[in-house]
This record gives C-alpha cells, structure tokens and sequence, in this order.
C-alpha cells in the first residue's frame, strides 16, 4: 500500500501512480489548431518587435506567428529553427515572461501578452510531427570539428556546423545527449522524452557522430583534441555545485538539487521516486523552484524554498515563483542556512534571518528551525574540469561575442563561457554564433 | 428616452431595424421569432411565379471571409429565391400579418419581366394585408442568368416599366431594391423614381468569388469541383452600400425619395450612419445570420442610448443630417490642415504607424531607439494613415492646425479662407477667386 503526504523520512509512494502521472502532465499542454489560431491573431506585427530583440536567438517571432496565422505552421518553424534549432524545447523550457512575453506590446496594451511561447510549440511540433528534417547539408568543407559537450550550446554548434558542410564529433562524458534539456528542468516542461527526441530529430542533419562517455580528463585532452581536429568548441556547462558551507549539510537526505531532479529526469516511474516529508531548498533560481515543485509533486507534504535575500533578487521569475506556491510550495525570503541537524539523518534545518547591507547578506543573530527529513542544495553551479590554460572571466571560460576563447582555434559557449543568462536559448545562441565564426575561420 | 418608432412610406414599425429579405425571412417560423426577438420588420423572402418553385443547389449555399479572431467580414451565397410554394408563402404571410399588425410586412417578388407575370401575382400578394413589396432587382446570381433579378437592375429602362407596372396592379408602397453591380447607382434609382416607386432599398449582393480552394482549384462555395460567383454582403460591404445611399440621397434628381438602407449593418451605430445618409430605415441580414435574431437588442438599445446623448427625440430628427456635408473632392477646403499626435500616454509602441509611415507614406514619424514614436509636424501631411493601422484607439488623433498658426510642413500660415481646387493656380480650369 503506498505510504501517504504523513509518512516519514524519505519515502517513494507519497501518492497513487495515476496522481504522479496527473501531476507531471504538460505544464502548457499543446494548442490544438483553433487554440493557435485564437493566440496568433492577437499578434499585431510590431515594427522591430520588442520580442525579437528580446530573443537571445533573435527568431523573427512576428513572421512565425503571422505564417501560422496564414496556415503554414511549417513554415513558421522553419524561421523558428534557421535561428534557433532547439526551438522545440525552447518553447517548452525559455522563461517567456522575462524574454519576449515580457516585452510583447499586448502585455504593455492588456497585461496580456501573445503566447509566443507555446505558438513557437505549436509550430515546431507540426513540423517534428511530420517527420523529416527541413535542413540539408553544404558540400563537405573537408574540415573537423570537435564539440565537446552534447548540451543545448553544443547541439547547437554541432548542427550548425555539419548543415555548414563541416565534420562534427561530439564528446559528451554522459551517456546521453542532451544535456540539462536531459538532466536537468523540470520534467513537467519536456514530457513524453521530449529532450531525447528532439535530439535524434537534430541528428538527422548527418554529419555529425556522438561518442558517449568520451570527456575532458575521461580520456580527452584539449591539445589531443587540437591536434586531430580543425576547431574545438567547448560546452561542458558548470559540472560543479556550490556547497552550503553549513555543518551537516553531508547528513544523509541532505543532496545537490540538480542531482535529484536529473535522477526525477531520467525514472521510468516516478511513483518509485522517493522523496522526504519535510522537504526544504535552499536557494533562488529555476533550480531551486524545479526541485521544489516537483518534489510537492512527488507527494511531499511540506516544501519551502529558503532564500537568503530577498523576493525581487530571486533568480526565478516572478512566473516560477507563482508556479510554486500554486502548488503550494511555501517560498521564505531573507533566511540563510546555518545548520542541518539531526541523528545521522537529517532532521530539522537551522536557518539565520538576514539582512541586506551594502548589498551584501549578512545574518541578524536569530534563527528558527523547520523539520527537514530532505535538505536540497540549490545555490548554483559553478566550472569544473575546463582544461588548463585557458583564461577564465568570472570563474567562467572567457569568451568574446561569436565563442572565441584566449586559446586559438577553441571557442566555447553555453553555461560554461562567460558572458549571457544561463538559459537553454542563451546556450543556442551561442553555440550557433560560435559554429557561424569557426565557419569563417575555417574557411577564410 | 428617445422614440425609435419608424414610419417609413406610412408604415409603422416600432424601431427601423428590418430584417432584410434573405433566408432568415423565408419563412412563417422564422419571421415569428424574428418579431418575438424584437425586430421592427421583414421583408419576406423573395417570391416567384406560381408554378414550381425554383431548386437551390445541395452543396455549400455560402463562403465567407474572416478577420482577426474569425470575426465574418463578407460573405457570399448562391442561394436562390424561395424555393417553396407561393402558395405556401402566402398563407404564412397573412397569418403572421395578422398576428403582429405593429410589425412591418413586406413582400420581395421577382416574376419575370412580363406584365402578365406581376399583374398574376400582385393581387395574391396584396390580399395577405401585407404593407407593401419589394422589388427584387438585385440578384446577381442564378437568376439573373433566367433575366430577373440583377440582369432587370442593370437596365434603367426595365426597372421604370416593371414598377410602372407594380404601382398598376398594387395599392400600396412599392420598393425598388437596386443591384450595386453598376456603375452609376444614381440612374437605376432615377428609373425606379420616374417609374413611379415609393422608395428604394440598397444594395443588395455585390457579384463575388469569395475564395479559391487552392487543393481543388475552384471558387468557394463550390459544388463538387465547380463554384460560381455570389452576392456579397456583411460588415465588408458597408462602405460601397453608405455610398450609393449618399450618391441617391444628394442627387437632385432622387433627393428626397424614401430610402431603405442595406449593406453591412451589424450594430446601432452603423443603422446611425446610414440614417444619417439619408435612409429612413435600416435592413439587417448578415448580422442576424452570424450572430442570431438576439443582436436587435443591441442596435435598440444602443441607438436609443445615442439619441438621448445627442437630444434627438426621434429619427427623423437626424435623418439626412449628414447628406448636406458630402461633397465632391474639388470643394474640399484646401486651407484645412491638420496634424497627426501621438498620445505617448496610450502608445503600447508596436510601431505599425512607422512602419506603414516611413514605408508607404510621407516619413513623417520619428523613432527614438527606446521605441517611442513621435510625428514629425514637417513631414507629417495629415493622411490618417497612422491612425488608421494603430491597434489602439484613439491613441493617434488628427489635430487641426488653427488658422494664423504656422504649417511647419510647407513653412506657410495657415489660412482661414475656404479654398478648394476649383480656384487653386494649379487647377487648369480654375476659375479665379472671388
């Protein structure tokens, strides 16, 4: 018999396997063809539209959405895709609301803004659905290129540069390709193995080979790289996590976020997913909310995000922090992690009020404890196991605007290069603009 | 509160809205509902000939065309007159006369051009007590193509001899209704007068292809693989209907003549402006076939609401008070100027008035790199091509340039005298001013 929201300790089973399902469906179910004819007319076809500047990949989103409006969603996702390959997850995972949703003239006009968004999934799936790929291949260029890191920004690149005639292999040290759009985000936002499909569907531009478990100090050197090949292109993203630097934070129960939610990603079953009563995460961004949401998903009965400064610093978007606490996440602002107590386990987290001066956060002296059976770590990621000898720029790969690194004929791009938000659209920009600038090196 | 109550050619309605005669009017059903829903008026769908009646075809009778959100603009049909028996109709015509006497009845014919034909049938048509006919001119599909309809519209002399006829054979009011499928609105209603007609309606169906099915190559509505042209009608319409009304209201030869208006009227402000033209009253079709007999309500309510607002007590108070202000181009006032504003306040800075300024227009509208839009006052020649694309309205107004103000545009003061094309130096046959 499955346990209950009551149970103790980290338990799977919190709810039945048919709530788990009902929990986890799409979190902006798909517009049928009427819904996305409704959306599309609202579009006005601005002048220089506020949400094509507002794109990192700078789609031309009032030619797509006005190609919908006319009948040809097809045609609409090829613009989405001549600028951003992963458009299909990118209408699932970008947070609109900051990007082109935010600035949509509608939004100015009526608070509401045209759905760009889930129009972009609508296009993009009516061209997957119809199997095939819209791309082809220059004349083989003769040239190589390593990417290592199989991500968004290395997907990218990758795509990029075969449809621009060139070799391509991919290193990625994980079994999968995908990257975060695999293992990390939440699974309400690519359901169906929607990653993993987009993927074979990106591959079928040929040209490219993906060597799995193949990485940077897992068998790789950069010079070998250098030397086999034309060009590298790095996208490792940021392997390592931020400690808490509190006592106890190793008590069992106590975990990084990212490693949960990419073990939530990669389940068969959820309902055999376990996850703590009292569960609290420490942290502000889009991690910290997808680990809280979807372990108040999971059944857990008690979930709130511990954040150490205040509502307006928070990472996540105001959107995000609605989607928490509609699913009843309780979001504490300005509290800090001092200590995770508890026998062995942990069972309780001691947090510190903060305060705000000069910017910088420092504690008030009180403390209040909430029960935690399930500690998550959410305090972001950082570069780990870049290669020697390259510049780094705010504990980041240095780059310049089209991926060029202080290190000739390597570029890098994605979570790992300095420079942009690091947001799956951000990685595909860059991925795209570094293929486009070894292109010209290659051939130039 | 204002008294919507019409009498058009003395017959009395409670309020000027008319269903026009169409397929919402074909029958006894319909026309009770009609009354109960609060229409003043029907004209009955058209009758033919005794004899069997006309077939329609079985596949698709309507195609249509959409704005934003599928919102029906125009639509077109193929359908015929009545396709059931006079007798039949005529039957429905008494009962439902004389159930609702308040109500106008109104009976639309169209027999062929034979006198024999009309004086068979108006004396059947008069013993329903209905308020008097209409003349169905205006047909442009189907039977046209058999002479009636729009093919007796198109020729002046035709519409004089059949109404010569009707006035014979009838003691009440006989309607003219034209075809706009002409060049020259005025010389159809010139014949309808001279032939005796108490009024005319206008416009019935403009000649039309609504749409091409790109997958089987032919004209929508199409049957099997074949369509044909339609009359067109709804919102789309409006425009070429207010027109021609204009052109018979201010016309010399017909100012004057009682005038039904049909043509796109969907809401209360539409049978204003048609009222306004001159139309003693208003026929409605399209409106009530998109949304239902319910939107009466609406044009009731809302043209009771503007005549309070404005203190006219009745419709005839503001009937043709509009006509006097059409003119011809050549009398506009040149010396008028005006300039277009921006109200940054209602600006949601989509910047469709730059793009249709800066790229099919005068370059008038400056954009600031933070997206704000200003009206460059010389450049800017007035054309209300801004105001018409801006999404939001009344955001963009036209702003008269006061006389003795500068106009920065042609670096002249504005006058105040009324000039027009007829004196102006670059007129070959200016007459010199006065």
């Amino acid at each position: 018999m499955a346990s209950s929201h009551q149970a103790s300790g980290i338990q799977a089973g919190r709810l039945s396997s048919q709530d788990i399902v009902d929990n986890f469906g799409d979190l902006h179910p798909a517009y049928d063809a009427h819904e996305a004819s409704v959306a599309a007319d609202r579009c006005y076809f601005c002048y220089d539209a506020p949400c094509m500047t507002a794109c990192p990949t700078s789609i031309d989103i009032p030619q797509f959405i006005r190609e919908i409006q006319t009948g040809n969603p097809e045609a609409a996702a090829r613009t989405i895709l001549d600028q951003n390959i992963l458009g299909g997850m990118c209408a699932r995972v970008c947070p609109t609301e900051t990007l082109c949703e935010e600035v949509c003239v509608r939004e100015t006009a009526e608070g509401k803004p045209v759905e760009i968004g889930r129009l972009q999934r609508y296009a993009t799936d009516a061209l997957m659905a119809k199997g095939g790929h819209p791309f082809a291949r220059a004349a083989s260029t003769g040239k190589r290129v390593a990417v290592v890191g199989a991500g968004p920004a290395g997907l990218s690149a990758a795509h990029r540069l075969a449809m621009l005639g060139h070799e391509v292999v991919v290193h990625e040290v994980k079994g999968k390709s995908g990257g975060l759009n695999e293992f990390g985000i939440a699974a309400y936002k690519s359901t169906n193995d929607f990653a993993a499909r987009e993927v074979s569907w990106l591959m079928q531009i040929g040209g490219i080979s993906v060597k799995h478990g193949d990485g940077l100090g897992a068998g790789l050197t950069l010079d070998a790289l250098k030397a086999d090949f034309d060009a590298v292109f790095l996208s490792i993203g940021l392997a390592g996590v931020n400690a808490l630097r509190a006592p106890g934070e190793n008590k069992d129960g106590s975990r990084d976020a990212v490693e949960f939610i990419a073990e939530l990603r990669q389940a068969t079953d959820l309902s055999t997913l376990a996850v703590g009563r009292n569960v609290v995460v420490i942290g502000g961004g889009m991690t910290a909310v997808d680990a809280a949401v979807q372990s108040k998903l999971l059944g857990a009965e008690n979930v709130t995000i511990a954040y150490r400064r205040g509502q307006d610093a928070m990472g996540a978007s105001r959107f995000e922090q609605d989607l928490a606490t509609s699913k009843g996440v309780k979001l504490m602002f300005n509290v800090m992690p001092v200590a995770v107590h508890g026998e062995g386990a942990a069972s309780e987290i001691e947090l510190e009020y903060t305060s705000i001066v000069d910017g910088k956060v420092s504690g008030t002296g009180e403390t209040l404890r909430l029960a935690a059976d399930q500690v998550f770590k959410a305090i972001g990621q950082t570069l780990e196991g870049q290669p020697e000898g390259l510049v780094l720029e705010a504990r980041k790969i240095k780059v310049n605007d089209t991926g060029r690194t202080s290190v000739a004929e390597v570029w890098a791009g994605g979570d790992c290069a300095s420079g942009g938000e690091d947001l799956t659209v951000t990685a595909v920009a860059e991925g795209r603009d570094a293929a486009m600038d070894i292109h010209s090196s290659l051939m130039g | 509160m204002a008294d919507l109550t019409s009498e058009f050619l003395g017959i009395k309605s409670p309020n000027p809205f008319w269903l026009a005669s169409a397929p919402p009017t074909d029958k006894e059903y319909n026309v009770r509902r009609a009354f109960e829903a609060g229409w003043g008026g029907v004209v009955w769908k058209t009758l033919g000939s005794e004899g069997p009646p006309v077939v329609n075809v079985n596949g698709p009778r309507y195609g249509a065309i959409f704005g934003a959100d599928r919102r029906l603009l125009g639509l077109n049909n193929i359908e015929l007159i009545t396709d059931r028996p006079l007798e039949v109709n005529l039957e429905e015509i008494t009962r439902v006369k004389k159930d609702y006497p308040d109500r106008a009845i109104i009976v639309s014919l169209m027999v062929p051009c034979e006198e024999q034909a009309w004086k068979d049938i108006l004396p059947k048509v008069e013993a329903t007590g209905a308020d008097g006919i209409e003349l169905n001119f205006g047909c442009p599909h189907g039977m046209a193509e058999r002479g009636m309809g729009s093919a007796v519209g198109q020729v002046p002399e035709y519409i004089q001899m059949v109404t010569e006829w009707c006035k014979k054979y009838y003691s009440k009011p006989v309607i003219v209704k034209l075809t706009p499928n002409i060049t020259d609105i005025r010389q159809p209603a010139r014949a309808a007068k001279n032939g005796g007609a108490d009024a005319v309606s206008l416009i019935n169906t403009i000649n039309s292809i609504v749409s091409v099915d790109l997958d089987i190559m032919a004209p929508n509505p199409t049957i099997g693989d074949k369509g044909t042209h339609g009359g067109y009608c709804g919102p789309a319409v409006k425009p070429i209907a207010m027109n021609m009304v204009a052109e018979i209201a201010r016309d010399p030869q017909t100012h004057g003549l009682p005038i039904s208006a049909i043509g796109g009227v969907t809401n209360w402000r539409d049978a204003a402006e048609f009222i306004s033209l001159g139309a003693g009253n208003v026929q409605v079709c399209t409106a009530a076939m998109t949304y239902g007999f319910k939107v009466v309500e609406e044009m009731i309510s809302g043209l009771s609401q503007w005549m309070d607002e404005k203190g006219h007590a009745s419709i005839a108070d503001f009937m043709g008070q509009a006509v006097p202000n059409v003119t011809d181009w050549q009398y506009l006032n040149l010396n008028y100027v005006a300039k277009a504003v921006i109200n940054q306040d209602d600006c949601i800075s989509c910047g469709r008035c730059f793009a249709a300024c800066e790229d099919t227009s005068h370059q008038a509208i400056a954009m600031s790199e933070d997206r704000v839009f200003t009206v460059k006052d010389d450049e800017c020649v007035a054309c209300n091509l801004c105001v018409s694309v801006c999404p939001v309205e009344n955001c963009i107004t036209m702003e008269q340039v006061a006389p003795g103000q500068l106009d920065e545009r042609t670096g002249e003061v504005v006058s105040e005298d009324y000039a027009n094309w007829t004196t102006h130096p670059n007129n070959p046959s200016a007459t010199a001013a006065e």
